[in-house]
């Protein structure tokens, strides 16, 4: 990809997902689940209170590929692992580095971090020109 | 107690979800994205789509309604109040556009164990109207205390 070697971080993005963006996310994906909008049931269960999506944050993750790489249509695979959980209110940076670049492909291993904790890890994205 | 592995291999009917400009746009904007190509749609008309461009994540949309019956099959015994999401990868083909139907199947692909932790992945395959293939997703769901 024109711009990118191995070795390049590409540009790194910084949400800080409001109060409500699990109520919407739920309402956008058909993801429901009460641990994502129920504060008093995500409490019952042990959690801090309501937690972030996975899928959520990976569409953070994801759309630091497509931003970085020109759009949509770049980014071919993309694989993840969840850890720990992310919490609305507070600030998510991801960021990713350049494993393989070859011909008009591109390999980026990526993490987004909250409060020092990785909530997704081992992340990688096949990114195609 | 032993995590139960008869589902394994169980495909379930596939369910179809027609995309919208609308769903499109809010998904889109609640997972922050700007690029003109998913809420305008003369942008992306000027840049060669018919019609809006869903993210990569919409996969989640269209693939959950798919995912929901697996997860829910007594045959797969998921146990929900210990449940976590592991893992997910998704593999994308052509772009899915506002208009189209996409036709997606999910399978029970593996259920194992690794000490109190029970692994159950399934696996959805989603076409569009033509007959392509638009997403191969793999979801990884973790039962806690098996």
């Amino acid at each position: 990809m024109a711009g990118f070697d191995v070795g390049d971080q590409i540009p790194e993005l910084k949400v800080t997902p409001d109060r409500y963006v699990t109520v919407r996310y739920a309402g956008a994906s058909g993801d429901f689940n009460p641990i994502h909008i129920d504060e008093d049931f995500a409490k019952s269960v042990g959690l801090p209170g309501r937690i972030l999506h996975g899928l959520y944050s990976m569409a953070l993750l994801a759309r630091a590929q497509t931003d970085a790489s020109g759009g949509p249509d770049k980014l071919k695979r993309l694989s993840v692992q969840f850890r720990g959980m992310g919490l609305p209110e507070q600030e998510i940076t991801v960021t990713g580095k350049v494993t393989e670049a070859g011909g008009d492909r591109l390999v980026v291993e990526a993490v987004a971090v909250q409060n020092g904790k990785r909530i997704i890890r081992n992340a990688v994205a096949e990114l195609e020109l | 107690m032993p995590v139960q592995t008869q589902a394994v291999g169980k495909t379930f009917p596939p369910m179809v979800y027609a995309v919208g400009r609308e769903k499109i746009r809010e998904f889109a904007s609640v997972v922050g994205e700007t690029n003109p190509l998913h809420f305008d749609l003369d942008a992306a008309r000027a840049a060669g789509h018919d019609d809006l461009v869903a993210p990569p994540m919409f996969a989640v949309v269209y693939g959950l309604p798919a995912v929901g019956p697996a997860l829910f099959d007594p045959e797969v015994d998921v146990n929900f109040a210990m449940l976590v999401h592991g893992a997910q990868e998704f593999e994308w083909g052509p772009l899915v556009l506002a208009g189209d139907e996409i036709s997606t199947t999910a399978s029970v692909k593996a259920i194992d164990q690794r000490g109190e932790l029970g692994f159950y992945v399934f696996e959805t395959v989603s076409h569009n109207q033509r007959g392509q293939q638009v997403c191969l997703g793999t979801w990884t769901n973790i039962v806690r205390g098996v």
